[in-house]
This record gives C-alpha cells, sequence and structure tokens, in this order.
C-alpha cells in the first residue's frame, strides 16, 4: 500500500480532495445515494457525459458539413457543364467558298460568319464592329465543325442548310448565367471584355429571342476528344484511356492475385519466407502511390522500355498497386470457406489442388470478386502514378486509340483540366469528377451487390 | 430508453403496498411484478413476478435460453444498453421502482452491482480496477480513505492475502479465478447492497470455484445476492431460494431444499433429475 | 513477328494437349479398369503436354524480347564508322542510335541525314528481319521439341497430375513471390539512380542543406546553373502540412469515432458507415481540385479579414483538405479499434455504475489505444505520402516557414513537377526526383512497420 502512496500522489490528491467529496454512510454502513452532495456530482456526471456526446455529435456533423460541402461544390460548379448551348444558323454554302474540289481549303470562317449576319436585323447587320466581332459567339471550332457536315454530305454544296453549332466558352456561360454582362461595381462598371463588347451581347439576345439558342444535354462531354477548347472538350479520350488502362491493371493484378493468394492461404508452408511475404504485401498496400510511378518510370520505361503514356505501362504500374488489395480480399475469402467443405472434398478423394481449385475457389469467387471490384475501383481514381509514367498526354482525336498508344485517363484528365485557366475549364472538370465519381459509385454499389446477392452463411 | 405505455398503467396498481410479499416476510429487497422482456419482436421473458429477500442467495436455474440471464440484467437495468431490447413489468428496489424517472441507472448500478460470466478486470492495475468505481462515484475523502475501501474490498474478496505485494500488476495478469474474485472485489467497492452474478464460476476450475462459492456465502451476511447458475449442485450448495426458469417463464420458487426435494411442478422436477437441460 | 511466334508456340501447345488428351483416352478405354488402368485423367496427361510445349518456349520469346534490343544496339554501333563512333560520348551514342531507330521505324526528322546513317539504317531492319525470323524458328524448335520430349514420357503409368500440379505449385509461388519482387524493384531502382544523383550532388548538401532550387542550365555559362539540393526546407514544407492536416483529422475522426461506436443509434451507425467507407475511396484529385475551386479562396478571404496576407496556395489550405481526406481513414480506424475492445470490458464498467462517457475516458479508450496509434501513424504516413492534393494546391517554391498561410512545397509536390514531362535520367534535377523518393519510401516504410508492429502486439493482447 505504502509504495502506491508515494506512485501516484499527483493524480489521488486531485481526485479526493477537488472533485470527490466523500459520500455520507449510514449506521449500516450505507451510502446515502440521495445526500445533496452526490445528486449534485451526479448532475456533474451527467453534465460530462451529455458534453462528450454532444462533442462526438458535433464532430460528425462538422465532417458531414464539410463533405457536403466539397460535394455541394462540385455539383454546383459540375452540373451546368452537363448542358451546352448551341446555335442554330442557316449556313449558305456558296461553291466559291466551299471550294468543292479541295473542301479543307475552303472559307469555313467566312461561312459562319455569314451565316451569323444573315440571322441579325439589317442594321446590325451593317454594324461594323459588330461585324468584327460576330464570330465571338460561336466557338471557334464552329467552322471545322461544319466542313466536317459537309464533307460527309457533299451534296450540300450550293445550298442554304440549318446546321447547329457550338456557342463559344464566354457566351455558353453568358447563357447558363454564370458570366455577368457587367464587370467591375460603381463608376467602375464595364461590359465584361471576355463577351467581345455590348454590340455582340445584343446580337446574342436577338438570337436568344429567335429561338436559334438551345441548351440541350451535352452529349458531347462523353463522347467529344479533349480540346483547347472548352466548349469543345469531352472524355471520350480520358473515358477509353482509362479503360484500357484498367483493362491491363486486371488481366494482370487478377490472374496473379487469386494465385498468389492461394498459394499463401492454402499451399504455404509456415517459414520465414512466407512471414517475409506477408508482410511484404501488407507493406506494399501503405507504399505511397508516387514511389509506383517512380518505380514504372524507372524500371519499366527506363529499363524495360515499355513505352511511356501508354495504357501499357499505366496498367503495369497499377495492376502492383492493386495486387495487395485483391490478394487481402482473396486471402479472406478463402478463409471464411468452412472447412467441413474442403474435407468433404478430401474425403472423396480429391488431391489438395483438385480440392482448393475445384471446391474452395468457386465457393470463394464471390468475395474476390468483390475484392478485385474495389481493387479496380481504386485504381481507376490513382493520378500520381499515372502522371509519373505519362499518361497526360493532350488526345484530340480518339480513332487510334490503343494498349500501346499514347492516353490519358480520367483522374489524369481531371488534373489536365484543373490546371486550365479558362473558365469553362472549371466547370468540366467538377463534371468530369462528377463522371469519375458516379463510376466509382457504381462499381462500389456492384461489390456490395455481389457481397449480398452471393453471400453464403456457413 | 425503452418506456412503455403499458408499464406506466402496471406501475400505477402496483405501488409497495399493494403488493403482497408473502416469502421474505419484511425484508424483501426486490419484488418484480408481470415481467415482460422483448428482443425486437421475439418476447424472452413472460409474466414473470418474483420476491427477492435480503441477506440471503437467490439462485436462478434453468435451462439455457430459458431468460434467466436476461431477468437478472433487468435488476440494475443492463438490458439498457441493448438498443432492441423492451422491459415491461414492476421492479422495485426497496420499494421504489428502479424503472421511474426518479432512479438514475448510474445509481442504481453503484447500488445493484454485478459479477459477469467471464472475468472482465479492466486493462489496469489491481489497485485501479477495485478504485474505480469509489473514484467515479466519489466514495473517497482522500487518498488513505480510496486506500482503505480498496484494502478492504480485496479482503472481504479473500484477494488481499494473495495481491498485496503487488497492487501495482496489472489485474489481467491474474489466473481465472483470482480475476473473478477481482471482479467482485471492484463490485464490493462501491457498497453495493445487491449483487448479481451471472454464472460467476461458469469459465473456472473447481478449485476456483469453490473459492468463489466460500466467498459468496461469506457475503451473504450484507448484501443481497441473486446468482444465475447452469450447475443444479451449484445452486444447492449455495443459496437459500431458488427460481427454476423454463422458456422465458418462471415455473416454480421456494426454498431451495424444498425446490430440490420437493419441487411442486413436474417440469422443475425433470429439470432437477436431469431429463433434459 | 513475336506475337505470331507466341501464337504458334500457344497453337503448338493446344495440338500437344489435344493429342495428349486423345491418346489418354483411347488407353482408358482400351484398359477399361485392367491392369493398363491410368494413374492420372486424361486432362492431366494434356496440360502436361501443354506445359512442356508452352512455357519453355514462351519463356525463350520472353528472354529474346529483353535481349534483342540491347544486342542490336550494340551490333550497329560497332559497325558504325569508327571515326564516327570514337568521339562520341554515352550521351551522344545514344542521341545517333535513337536517330536511327526513329528513322528505320519511317518517321521523319528534320534535316538530311548522314549517309552513315542510312546505312545503318538499312543493316539496323534487315538484322531485326533476321532476328525476327530466327525468334520464330527457334521458338518453334523449342515447342516442338518439349512437345516430343513430354510425349515420350507419357505411358498408362505416368503421374501427370503430380507433375500438373507442381507446375502449378511454382506458378502460385511465382505470382506470390511477386509482392517480394516488387517491393525489391522499388528498392533496388530507387538505389540506383539515387546513387546516381549522389555521384553529382554531395550527399551532406542533400541531407543538410537549406536550399532548394532544381534548376539545370540549358547553357554551361548561365547563373546559377548548378542550382541547390538541400532536402531541409522540403521535408519542412511536408511535416508542416502533414502537422495541419493531422491535427484537424485526428480530434474529428477519433470524436466521430466515439459518436459511432458508442453513442450512436443502430440505424445512424448502419447509414454512417458505408458512407464513410464510400468516402475514404474517393480519388484524392477530387480532394486537390476541391482545394483550388473552393478551399483556398476561403482561406485568402479569411485571412484577409484578420488582416493577414495568404498565399492562394497556403500550407492551410493544402493542410485543411488532406484533413478533411483523412477523417474518414482515421474515423474508420479508430471504429475498428474501438470496436475490438472486448464488449465485457464495456459491460464490466458500466455495471459499476459508470455514465457512457467514464467508461470511454477510464476504459475504452485506454484499451483501444495501440489500434488507434496504429491508425494515426498509418494516417500519418499517407499524410507524407499523399500527392494529388499538394500537387495541385501546395506550392512549388521551396519556403523554410511554420507560417501556415504561406505556400510551402512537399517531397512529392517535387518528385511530380521535377518528373513530369521528362525521362532523360542523366540530370541531377530528374535524378533528385529519384532521391526525394528514396527518403519518403523509408519514412513511410518505417512508420508502416511500427503501426504494424503495434497492432500485432495489441492483437496477441485479447486473443
Amino acid at each position: 500500500m505504502t509504495d502506491r502512496t508515494e506512485q501516484k500522489p499527483s493524480e489521488t490528491a486531485k481526485d479526493a480532495t477537488a472533485e470527490n467529496a466523500a459520500a455520507d454512510i449510514d449506521a449500516n454502513g450505507r451510502i446515502d445515494w440521495h445526500s445533496p452532495q452526490m445528486l449534485a456530482r451526479l448532475r456533474r456526471r451527467h453534465a460530462a457525459n451529455r458534453r462528450m456526446k454532444f462533442i462526438g455529435l458535433a464532430a460528425i456533423l462538422l465532417a458531414a458539413g464539410l463533405l457536403s460541402i466539397l460535394v455541394g461544390s462540385l455539383l454546383k460548379s459540375g452540373l451546368p457543364a452537363f448542358r451546352q448551348t448551341f446555335i442554330t444558323l442557316e449556313f449558305d454554302l456558296k461553291p466559291e467558298l466551299v471550294k468543292p474540289d479541295n473542301m479543307r481549303r475552303g472559307k469555313w470562317r467566312k461561312i459562319v460568319k455569314e451565316g451569323l449576319l444573315r440571322a441579325l436585323p439589317e442594321d446590325m447587320r451593317n454594324n461594323r464592329k459588330l461585324k468584327r466581332k460576330v464570330l465571338k459567339i460561336v466557338s471557334r471550332s464552329a467552322p471545322y465543325a461544319l466542313r466536317d457536315h459537309v464533307m460527309k454530305n457533299p451534296h450540300l454544296v450550293g445550298r442554304i442548310i440549318p446546321f447547329d453549332v457550338l456557342a463559344s466558352d464566354p457566351y455558353d456561360q453568358f447563357n447558363k448565367g454564370l458570366l455577368p454582362e457587367y464587370v467591375g461595381a460603381g463608376e467602375r462598371k464595364r461590359p465584361n471584355p471576355k463577351l467581345g463588347g455590348p454590340e455582340v451581347v445584343r446580337a446574342f439576345r436577338v438570337l436568344k429571342e429567335q429561338k436559334r439558342v438551345s441548351l440541350p444535354f451535352n452529349w458531347g462531354l462523353f463522347f467529344n476528344a479533349d480540346s483547347r477548347l472548352p466548349e469543345a472538350a469531352g472524355l471520350a479520350g480520358a473515358i477509353v484511356g482509362s479503360f484500357l488502362t484498367l483493362l491491363v491493371t486486371f488481366l494482370i493484378s487478377f490472374p496473379t492475385g487469386i494465385l498468389a493468394a492461394i498459394y499463401l492461404e492454402e499451399f504455404a508452408p509456415k517459414n520465414r519466407f512466407t512471414d517475409f511475404v506477408e508482410i511484404n504485401i501488407n507493406n506494399l498496400a501503405a507504399v505511397p502511390s508516387v514511389v509506383f510511378g517512380l518505380l514504372g518510370l524507372s524500371l519499366f520505361i527506363g529499363f524495360f522500355g515499355v513505352p511511356r503514356s501508354t495504357p501499357l505501362v499505366g496498367g503495369m504500374v497499377l495492376s502492383l498497386m492493386t495486387l495487395p488489395t485483391i490478394i487481402i480480399a482473396t486471402r479472406a475469402a478463402l478463409k471464411a470457406v468452412p472447412p467441413s467443405l474442403r474435407e468433404a472434398a478430401l474425403g472423396v478423394g480429391a488431391s489438395h489442388h483438385q480440392m482448393v481449385f475445384h471446391h474452395v475457389l468457386p465457393v470463394a469467387m464471390p468475395g474476390i470478386l468483390t475484392g478485385a471490384i474495389i481493387g479496380m475501383a481504386q485504381a481507376l481514381g490513382e493520378t500520381a502514378p499515372l502522371l509519373l509514367v505519362g499518361m497526360n498526354a493532350f488526345i484530340p482525336d480518339i480513332s487510334n486509340m490503343g494498349i500501346t498508344e499514347p492516353a490519358t485517363a480520367l483522374p489524369t484528365q481531371i488534373y489536365s483540366w484543373a490546371d486550365s485557366p479558362e473558365r469553362g475549364f472549371v466547370s468540366r472538370t467538377a463534371a468530369a469528377i462528377l463522371v469519375l465519381l458516379g463510376f466509382l459509385l457504381a462499381m462500389n454499389t456492384l461489390a456490395i451487390w455481389l457481397r449480398q446477392r452471393y453471400s453464403t452463411k456457413w | 430508453m425503452t418506456m412503455t405505455k403499458n408499464r406506466d398503467i402496471t406501475r400505477q396498481a402496483a405501488t409497495t403496498n399493494d403488493v403482497a410479499s408473502p416469502v421474505c416476510g419484511g425484508e424483501c429487497k426486490f419484488i418484480t411484478r408481470d415481467v415482460n422482456v422483448f428482443y425486437g419482436e421475439k418476447q424472452a421473458i413472460f409474466d414473470v413476478s418474483l420476491d427477492i429477500p435480503d441477506r440471503s442467495v437467490m439462485a436462478l436455474i434453468g435451462p439455457s435460453g430459458c431468460g434467466k440471464s436476461t431477468y437478472l440484467r433487468c435488476l440494475n437495468r443492463m438490458n439498457d444498453l441493448i438498443d432492441i431490447c423492451r422491459v415491461e413489468g414492476t421492479f422495485l428496489l426497496d420499494g421504489e421502482d428502479i424503472y421511474s424517472g426518479a432512479i438514475d441507472p448510474v445509481l442504481l448500478r453503484a447500488r445493484v452491482g454485478m459479477v459477469f460470466q467471464k472475468p472482465n478486470p479492466f486493462p489496469k492495475s489491481i489497485y485501479e480496477n477495485v478504485a474505480y468505481g469509489p473514484r467515479i462515484h466519489g466514495l473517497a475523502k482522500n487518498k488513505a480513505d480510496l486506500d482503505e475501501i480498496v484494502e478492504t474490498s480485496l479482503r472481504k474478496a479473500a484477494l488481499w492475502e494473495e495481491v498485496k505485494d503487488r497492487l501495482d500488476a496489472p489485474g489481467t495478469g491474474l489466473s481465472g479465478g483470482q480475476q473473478q474474485r477481482l471482479c467482485i472485489a471492484r463490485a464490493i467497492a462501491t457498497r453495493p447492497e445487491v449483487i448479481l452474478m451471472d454464472e460467476p464460476a461458469s469459465a473456472l476450475d473447481p478449485i476456483a470455484t469453490a473459492r468463489i462459492e466460500e466467498l459468496i456465502d461469506e457475503l451473504k451476511e450484507n448484501y443481497c445476492i441473486v446468482i444465475v447458475t447452469h450447475s443444479m449442485q451449484q445452486a444447492a450448495r449455495v443459496s437459500d431460494r431458488t427460481a427454476f426458469f423454463h422458456l422465458g417463464r418462471l415455473i416454480e420458487e421456494g426454498p431451495t431444499e424444498q425446490i430440490f426435494t420437493a419441487p411442486r411442478e413436474k417440469q422443475t422436477q425433470d429439470y432437477i433429475t436431469g431429463r433434459y437441460g | 513477328m513475336i506475337l505470331l511466334a507466341t501464337l504458334l508456340v500457344l497453337a503448338v501447345a493446344a495440338l500437344g494437349w489435344w493429342l495428349a488428351r486423345r491418346r489418354a483416352r483411347q488407353v482408358e478405354l482400351r484398359a477399361h479398369g485392367h491392369r493398363d488402368r491410368l494413374h492420372s485423367r486424361p486432362v492431366y496427361h494434356g496440360l502436361y503436354v501443354a506445359i512442356w510445349t508452352g512455357v519453355p518456349a514462351l519463356l525463350l520469346l520472353l528472354a529474346w524480347i529483353v535481349v534483342q534490343g540491347p544486342v542490336l544496339d550494340a551490333l550497329l554501333l560497332s559497325s558504325l564508322p569508327q571515326d564516327v563512333v570514337r568521339g562520341l560520348d554515352e550521351n551522344a551514342r545514344a542521341v545517333l542510335l535513337n536517330e536511327i531507330k526513329t528513322r528505320a521505324a519511317g518517321n521523319a526528322l528534320p534535316g538530311q541525314p548522314a549517309p552513315y546513317v542510312l546505312e545503318a539504317v538499312q543493316r539496323l531492319l534487315r538484322w531485326r528481319a533476321i532476328a525476327d525470323m530466327a525468334a520464330l524458328a527457334l521458338s518453334l524448335a523449342v515447342a516442338l521439341a518439349g512437345l516430343a520430349f513430354s510425349w515420350r514420357r507419357l505411358s498408362p503409368s505416368f503421374r501427370a497430375r503430380k507433375a500438373v500440379e507442381r507446375a502449378f505449385t511454382w506458378l502460385m509461388l511465382l505470382c506470390a513471390s511477386l509482392a517480394v519482387l516488387t517491393t525489391v524493384g522499388i528498392v533496388l531502382s530507387l538505389i540506383f539512380e539515387t546513387m546516381r544523383f549522389f555521384t553529382m550532388v554531395p550527399l551532406s548538401e542533400f541531407l543538410f542543406g537549406l536550399r532548394w532550387e532544381p534548376q539545370i542550365a540549358f547553357r554551361p555559362d548561365q547563373v546559377a546553373s548548378s542550382g541547390a539540393f538541400g532536402m531541409i526546407p522540403v521535408f519542412a514544407g511536408t511535416l508542416l502540412i502533414s502537422a495541419i492536416a493531422l491535427g484537424f483529422a485526428v480530434p474529428v475522426g477519433l470524436l466521430s469515432a466515439i459518436y459511432l461506436a458508442e453513442f450512436a443509434s443502430g440505424r445512424f451507425r448502419a447509414v454512417a458507415k458505408p458512407t464513410l467507407e464510400f468516402l475514404a475511396g474517393i480519388p484524392t484529385v477530387v480532394y486537390g481540385f476541391f482545394a483550388i475551386l473552393t478551399v483556398a479562396p476561403a482561406i485568402k478571404r479569411f485571412g484577409e479579414a484578420l488582416g493577414i496576407a495568404a498565399a492562394p496556395n497556403s500550407a492551410l489550405a493544402a493542410g485543411l483538405v488532406m484533413g478533411i481526406m483523412l477523417i474518414p481513414f482515421i474515423s474508420s480506424l479508430s471504429d475498428d479499434a474501438l470496436a475490438a475492445v472486448p464488449n465485457a470490458l464495456r459491460e464490466g464498467s458500466i455495471g459499476l455504475g459508470a455514465t457512457r462517457a467514464e467508461t470511454i475516458r477510464h476504459v475504452l479508450l485506454p484499451a483501444a489505444l495501440p489500434g488507434i496509434m496504429a491508425g494515426v501513424l498509418l494516417a500519418a504516413s499517407r499524410a507524407i505520402g499523399e500527392t494529388m492534393i499538394v500537387v495541385m494546391a501546395a506550392g512549388i517554391i521551396a519556403t523554410l516557414t511554420l507560417n501556415p498561410f504561406e505556400a510551402v512545397t512537399t517531397v512529392t509536390v517535387q518528385i511530380v513537377t521535377l518528373l513530369i514531362g521528362d525521362t532523360e535520367f542523366d540530370n541531377p534535377k530528374t535524378l533528385a526526383a529519384f532521391a526525394l523518393g528514396f527518403v519518403l519510401f523509408l519514412v513511410t516504410l518505417a512508420l508502416n512497420m511500427l503501426s504494424m508492429h503495434i497492432v500485432r502486439k495489441y492483437r496477441e493482447q485479447y486473443d
């Protein structure tokens, strides 16, 4: 008893004097639980309890609040990009401008400009200032879109055709109410220079009154390739690139991971080597992703000469990162298979291999697939290693994509767009993130569904 | 907390004076009436009414799953911890309804201590394990006071001589039987009036079990003890009265000799003669 | 050509599988349970032959792919006129080889090639054709040899199943070793490039230098041509941002976990847990964008309100967003640690009349502390190694400061900015990235090992 007194004097002193008035004890040695001190103390204790509960709830609400600000700000800036402003105009395809024998040399900008002016009233059409700047309304990609359309349909030459062209990014934003007509306040108030001047805004208003301006769903976001122009940029290249990369990742890591897990769980002798492998796998799961990028850069690209920027090298790097996830999930799924099934298989004369591959593995498959999907979802969001192996190529044309061609992926595309200064790219970046989160949500839901659909209770 | 209209009505009807307590004269510690307990949709206890006398040992016996542990955990409101559990009926401790707003479950549990099936010392020193209750309830004036409470409690639990030289050693380092006596000392330290024991010896070897039983015999001088046991020999050895539960119902209650020698109900007889269990 | 060879080998292997299985089946039918009974099922005979036919030939092709490039390079160099090659250093030779290969691939290069280059291109194309033919012929020969060898070993009593299963075990062992090989690959490649870095920059400067200015000169006479490679400010920046992140995420995450584990109703948990898991899976590039879109401007305004000039890419913005990212991670690990505390302890404390809060403070937190500590260490390792948030939201210039409103840079930011768009590993600038990566790997490795060690000790305590 004595040595205790010496060891914790401060703590007990505080306990005994400041906080604790001793309880009243009656003749029977019973405590008067209802004495005023005891009740006051009880109130304090309950208050402390409520305090802790409140602080915990506040922490959760803070976390939830921050995360909903995250999602909210993404939705706020991303959702407008799912619709896109188009302008319907009639274009006079005069042969002297189209140059039917070599359309690539055609004066398409001029055709588009005339198409714009045709739609405007007489007085505006002759306004020289407007004439110079009217093309600000439509995307710089509009002449090429019109050219491609006519090249595909040469019989249109000489006719006047209606055609939907993309609005330019500032006018797209203006039409969605995201870009103000004037900037500055008070005396400094002036027309927004991005819109090209009040004449052009007036012309756009006229087009709008004529019901030429429409705001349909932005399919281009999914089916266009990347572009320097925000209004024309789409995710097709990134989606295909991510798909090819994940394909490589899956083809490498899925069989390898399963075989490795089966070996470790079912065949490996318990020795130093197996322990070492286990520690390695757990460690790999926590190595920073950028280090895997360095590995890819120096080993795969530098040493083995795998072509840079390609889904092949990206997929190889990601497969090394996904491997631990798949191995750990597979081992858990194998562990969950009851011994009775194994004994039954061995009892009818199956070899150890036959028992594992014919009986245990099929039963464990749903769990393995769940783990694999979660691993793939992680791989889909990985950015840093792909940046290091150069998978942020600018892909304006998706016609020749392959696993050995330079490519980009969804997260690296998000990174590239986030770096671009144009306002339209802010919105598109957020939209691209929403698309990525959509894919992730779908994969996670699939994994949960698989787990519930096929989970067997033993 | 689980409050139902149904129970409020019962409480109005059953005040202390209305309830006759034939079994224990003036010294009834607990009086319980029309107890029903539900886990979600499933009913675990049906209409149990039981009186528990002070300064004696009441044993609850019955096959596993009969509701005896559930009933025990109602007596210090441990079932409050289970979300889906709903308790109906009247529980009077010294005439006070323990499920009314007037009694704080925190104080109730200091007055009605509990010892669990598996010894569960905290991962602290032996001293801190015993001092824990008095500390949180503020029962000691100063360090010397606390030291005294710890020593008395350990003596009462018949553990003092074995651990007095290593009070700073972790409680988890003791043997199973010692751990369980430490848990009893921990429960005693808050000076409870009732000690609930949920199969306290089921995880122990026969020698440790014998020590615990001796201890129970000594403790009943000062405390009301309710013990759940699956061993009929143990019930016969330690208890003054025995209640037999089966499928959530109280089949029979009476002095222990009578239950074991001349049970009124056939089910009781079948159970104590080993027909099922 | 290699692809064709691979396909041919696979076709031969498939043929071997079919032949062997058919023969075994015929034996089986004829013998029908008598003395000549097969030891193994016909499918194993087929697999046995297929393995012997396919695997050696495919391994040969793989080796060929690895070796062919360097061998042809060496041959090509030695075939060039002596006077051209002699004056060139290693880099210039690589450039010359590259030019020859690019022209051989049919791609245009500016300028008129020297005649010896054109000859080399012709030679290279010719040699490649020869090498491809040789690879094809050799691999087919090996495949057929394997087929013949395994075919002759087949007999009714042959234990084909054992042989096939042994091959499978080896394959599985190989896959399991891949994890080790990956670690070895990481360590070797980092060490190799780091050693090269230290031949150009002294170790003492890297470890103790206070300036990090990794420029490289385009001309030798340029000012500041050497650059400075002191990692202290870079690491200080990493630690500052990680400290902000952990200082924010650990209390919030831990308190959320306490509420979820000990106070929340079952229904609340059922919604909160999966949500947390999904949030923990949000890619960090998303958080990075959130930092520049929302948090950094907000912090700038907040700083202005306080009268402090906040950099647009302040350490505070990056740290806070990283903290938000870590909340689900820490909360989920702490929740696991609390859930692992045996329920008996909880009941023991409540049964003595302790309130929930007292139980948590005096019993549950001390018992769960090792698990929580392990989680915090893992979170620290993640914070230090986190890349995209800081690449997007933190600075590039290395500043030695503790002011959270200033911009600092981190190890991972430097790695990415030094390496983006650069593939030549011959200057200190790119090699510095590997040196930083090596230090990063060692630090996170130490944190992970420590965390794993704590978890293992903790598990023993309760099992």
